[in-house]
C-alpha cells in the first residue's frame, strides 16, 4: 500500500490531503471541487468527495526495547553476542555439509560402482541402460531435492536466531 | 543455406535489443549499472541466472561430448548443475549479505587489502575472457554450419549486439533480455527433441545408423562424402573402406587398433554400411559409449571434473555478479532453489539430442566437430520445411545462448575494470564494456577452436582453483588472512595455467597428455585449498581487526538489519542521486 503511494508520487512524500481540512464525513449537497464535477442528475445521490485518507508513515514501527539491546550488544561483539552469532554460523555450516556430504556420496559412489562393477555398468532397466538413467535423470531432482531441504534448514534457524534477539 | 535460420537469429538479435533497451531507459547511476538497483525478484533473477549460464558449452557443446563420449559426458550437466547447489549451501546467503558489489569488492571487505583487490580483479578478467571466447567460437562455429559464411562473422556479430545493449543499460538491462533468453533456450531445445523423438519413436527406435543398442559401431547410412576441416587423427571400430581422392591410392582399408592422421581440406569417401572412425580419444563402438568409467584415468579424470564444475561455479564472476543483484540473503537463497529447478528442467533436452545425434549424423564424429550436432539434427532427420524449421528455431536458441552468456560475462567484467581500474562513474563502465569486450573478440578470431565443453571445463578449473577456496575459507573461517588468499590463488590458478599450456602443447604434439592435464582440478583445488590454510595460519598476525563484525554481517539473519551497502558508500544511494538529478528534492 505505501509503496504504490510512493511510486505514484515518485518517491517524494507529500503531506496527507486532508490535513487541516474539513472533510465531511457524510457527503453534503454541495461537494468540495463543483468546478470538476458535473452536477449529478436529481435523482441520484451525489458522488463522495474524491479526498481519500493517505497514510503517511513516519518511521518504522519502532521494534521492543529488549530487541533493540540485544541487537546493539550483537554489534559490539560482547563475549554473549560472539557467542550467539558462532552458535549460528556453526548450525548453518553443519546443515550445508550434512546435504553436500548426502549428494557427494550418492553421486559419488557412482564411478566407482561403475569401475567396479562391469554388471552394474550394463545393466538395464525397461530397455534402457541403468547408468543413463542414473546419470541423465535422477541427479536433477536430487539435487533440486537438496536444495529446496536446505532452504527450510537456513530459514528455520535464522529465525530461530531472531526470536532468541528479540526475546 | 536456411533461409529460416537466418530470419530465427535476427529475430532473436533484435528482441535482444528492443528488451535492452526498453529496460535500459531507466538506467542512469552506477547501481543500475553494477547491481540493477539490488531489486531483482527472486523468480526473475533466477531466469535470468540460468539464462546466463547456458551458455554455447550448455547448449551445444553438452549434445557434442554425449555423441563423443556417451556416458561419461553426462557428467558435465550433472556438475554444471551441482555447482548451483555448493554456491547455495556455502555462498549464496553471505556472499549477499556482505553488501559488495563485485568479487574483488568482497574480497576487500573480509580481508581489508587493496593488494588482494587488484590481484582479484586481474583474476576476473582472466577467468571472464576465458570464457568469452568459447562462447565467440561457439557463434562462429554456428554461423559457419548454418551459412557459407566465414565463422568471424558470427563472433563479430556477437560481440557488438552484447557490447551495445550493456553500454546502454548494464545489468538493468540484461536482466530482463537473459531471463527472456532462459525460456527461449528452454523452447528451443524442447520443440525439436519432441519432434525428433516423435519421429524416431515412429520409426520403430532405429535410426539410420543402426540401433544404439547394438555393440557395432555405428554405421553410415548411405554413401557419404565427409571433408575434414581441421587436423584429426582418426581410429576405426571395424574394418572401414574408404575412399579418398586426394591420395594416390584411391580406395584403402583402415583397420582397427591403429591410428589415421587427415590433413585439414580433405575429403573421404565412405561406402554405405561402412562403421564410422572417430576423432581418436572418442568412444569407438556403441558399447563402450553406452558404457560409463571404463577404465582407471576415466575414473580420475570423472572425479577431477566433478571437482571443478561442483566448485568452479560459485568462482564465476557472472555469476556471482547476479547474485548481488538479489534484495537480501534471504532472496539469494531462494533464487538458487529456483535455479536448480530450471537448470534440471533444461538439461534433460541436450542429453537426449546427443543421444539421437550418434544415429543421424554420425559423419560428425569423423570431421570432429561434435559441437554442430544440435544444429545439424533436425535437417538430418527431417528433411524438407518442417526440419528447417525446427534448424531455425535450434539456431536461434543458440545465438541466444551466445548472447546472454556473453552479455553476463561483459557487465561482471567491465563491473571490476570500471570500479578498480577507472573511478567507477557511468562513463568509466561504458569504456570499460568497448575495451572488454573487443579482448575476447580478437582473441576468438584469431585462436584455434577446441571442444565447447572442454575449454568451459578449463574455465570452471580456473575459478574453482582460484576463488573457491578464499570465497568458502572467507566465510566460514575467521583466520583466513590476506597473504594466505593471495597465495592460494596463484598456486592454484597457476597450476591450471600451467596445464592449459601443456594441453595445447598436446595437442599439437599427438595428444599424450594425461587426465591431470586434461582437467586438472582435482589436483589444483587441493593444493590451492592446502597453501591458503597453511599461509593463514603462518600470518595469524593479518588477521584483520573487525573479522568479528564481518562475520556478524555475512550471517546475522536479513531481519536485524546488519546488512549495509558497500556501493552506497562509493556512488551514494540510487534513489538519492536521481531525485537530485531531476531536482524534485526541493518540492
Amino acid at each position: 500500500m505505501t509503496d504504490d503511494y510512493y511510486r505514484d508520487t515518485g518517491g517524494i512524500r507529500q503531506p496527507d490531503p486532508t490535513l487541516g481540512k474539513r472533510v465531511p464525513v457524510t457527503p453534503e449537497p454541495s461537494p468540495p471541487r463543483p468546478a470538476r464535477q458535473p452536477a449529478p442528475p436529481p435523482s441520484e445521490p451525489p458522488p463522495p468527495p474524491r479526498v481519500r485518507r493517505q497514510r503517511v508513515v513516519l518511521a518504522e514501527p519502532t521494534k521492543s526495547t529488549n530487541s533493540l539491546r540485544a541487537r546493539v550488544e550483537l554489534e559490539e561483539q560482547t563475549s554473549w553476542g560472539e557467542m550467539l552469532i558462532k552458535d549460528l554460523i556453526k548450525a548453518q555450516l553443519r546443515s550445508g555439509l550434512l546435504l553436500a556430504g548426502i549428494v557427494l556420496l550418492l553421486l559419488g559412489a557412482l564411478p566407482v560402482a561403475f569401475y567396479y562393477s562391469p554388471t552394474f555398468a550394463t545393466m538395464r532397466l525397461v530397455g534402457i541402460p541403468l547408468p543413463w538413467l542414473l546419470l541423465g535423470v535422477a541427479p536433477f531432482p536430487l539435487l533440486f531435492g537438496a536444495g529446496l531441504w536446505y532452504n527450510r534448514l537456513a530459514e528455520r534457524h535464522e529465525r530461530d536466531f531472531v526470536d532468541m534477539i528479540e526475546n | 543455406m536456411n533461409p529460416w535460420a537466418l530470419s530465427g537469429i535476427v529475430l532473436v538479435a533484435a528482441m535482444t535489443f528492443y528488451l535492452g533497451r526498453r529496460s535500459s531507459r531507466f538506467a542512469s547511476t552506477t547501481h543500475d549499472f553494477l547491481v540493477a538497483r539490488r531489486t531483482v525478484r527472486s523468480r526473475r533473477n533466477a531466469a535470468a541466472i540460468s539464462g546466463e549460464y547456458l551458455s554455447a558449452a550448455s547448449f551445444l557443446g553438452v549434445a557434442g561430448v554425449v555423441l563423443k563420449d556417451g556416458a561419461d559426458a553426462l557428467w558435465y550437466p550433472i556438475g554444471f548443475t551441482a555447482g548451483y547447489l555448493a554456491l547455495m549451501l556455502f555462498v549464496a546467503a553471505p556472499l549477499r549479505r556482505s553488501g559488495a558489489y563485485t568479487l574483488p569488492d568482497f574480497m576487500e571487505a573480509r580481508l581489508a587489502s587493496e593488494p588482494l583487490r587488484r590481484f582479484c580483479t586481474v583474476v576476473v578478467v582472466v577467468i571472464g575472457v576465458l570464457y568469452m571466447l568459447p562462447q565467440l567460437q561457439g557463434a562462429g562455429l554456428a554461423v559457419a554450419t548454418i551459412f557459407p559464411a566465414p565463422a568471424w562473422i558470427g563472433a563479430a556479430a556477437v560481440t557488438v549486439v552484447v557490447a551495445v545493449n550493456v553500454m546502454a543499460g548494464g545489468m538493468r538491462a540484461i536482466t530482463v533480455v537473459q531471463a527472456f533468453q532462459y525460456w527461449l533456450k528452454l523452447f528451443a531445445l524442447a520443440a525439436p527433441t519432441f519432434v525428433l523423438c516423435m519421429v524416431f519413436l515412429g520409426t520403430g527406435g532405429t535410426g539410420g545408423a543402426g540401433s544404439l543398442g547394438e555393440p557395432a559401431p555405428p554405421v553410415f547410412r548411405e554413401d557419404t562424402t565427409v571433408s575434414v576441416e581441421t587436423d584429426v587423427t582418426l581410429e576405426v571400430g571395424g574394418e572401414t573402406p574408404v575412399w579418398s581422392p586426394a591420395a594416390s591410392g584411391g580406395e584403402r582399408v583402415w583397420l582397427p587398433g591403429r591410428q589415421y592422421r587427415v590433413e585439414a581440406g580433405s575429403t573421404l569417401r565412405f561406402p554405405e554400411g561402412a562403421p564410422v572412425p572417430v576423432v581418436a580419444g572418442g568412444a569407438l563402438d556403441n558399447a563402450s559409449w553406452l558404457r560409463p568409467t571404463e577404465d582407471a584415468s576415466d575414473l580420475l579424470g570423472t572425479y577431477s571434473l566433478i571437482f571443478a564444475t561442483f566448485l568452479g561455479t560459485m568462482g564465476l564472476p557472472h555469476v556471482l555478479v547476479r547474485f548481488y543483484t538479489n534484495p537480501d540473503g534471504k532472496a539469494a537463497r531462494r533464487t538458487t532453489v529456483q535455479v536448480l529447478l530450471l537448470l534440471g528442467l533444461f538439461y534433460m533436452f541436450p542429453i537426449l539430442i546427443g543421444a539421437l545425434s550418434r544415429l543421424y549424423v554420425p559423419e560428425l564424429l569423423v570431421t570432429g566437430r561434435t559441437d554442430a550436432a544440435v544444429l545439424l539434427v533436425p535437417t538430418a532427420v527431417l528433411p524438407g520445411v518442417l526440419g528447417q524449421i525446427l534448424a531455425a528455431v535450434v539456431a536461434a536458441g543458440a545465438f541466444a545462448a551466445f548472447l546472454s552468456t556473453s552479455s553476463g560475462l561483459l557487465v561482471s567484467v567491465a563491473g571490476v575494470v570500471a570500479t578498480d581500474w577507472l573511478s567507477g562513474k557511468v562513463r568509466d563502465f561504458k569504456i570499460a564494456t568497448v575495451g572488454m569486450a573487443a579482448v575476447p573478440a580478437v582473441l576468438a578470431v584469431s585462436l584455434p577452436v577446441e571442444d565447447l565443453s572442454l575449454s568451459v571445463g578449463m574455465s570452471f578449473a580456473l575459478a574453482a582453483s582460484t576463488f573457491c577456496p578464499v570465497l568458502l575459507l572467507g566465510i566460514w573461517w575467521r583466520r583466513l588472512t590476506w597473504p594466505g588468499a593471495m597465495v592460494g590463488m596463484t598456486v592454484g590458478g597457476g597450476l591450471v595455467l600451467v596445464a592449459l599450456a601443456l594441453n595445447v602443447v598436446s595437442e599439437y604434439t599427438g595428444g599424450w597428455a594425461p587426465w591431470f592435464v586434461e582437467q586438472p582440478a582435482l589436483l589444483t583445488v587441493t593444493a590451492a585449498f592446502l597453501t591458503t590454510i597453511v599461509v593463514s595460519l603462518g600470518t595469524a598476525r593479518r588477521v584483520p581487526d573487525d573479522v568479528n563484525s564481518v562475520m556478524l554481517r555475512l550471517h546475522a539473519p536479513d531481519p536485524l538489519g546488519f546488512m549495509r551497502d558497500r556501493a552506497d558508500a562509493r556512488f551514494g544511494k540510487a534513489d538519492e542521486r536521481t531525485r537530485m538529478k531531476r531536482g524534485r528534492h526541493r518540492k
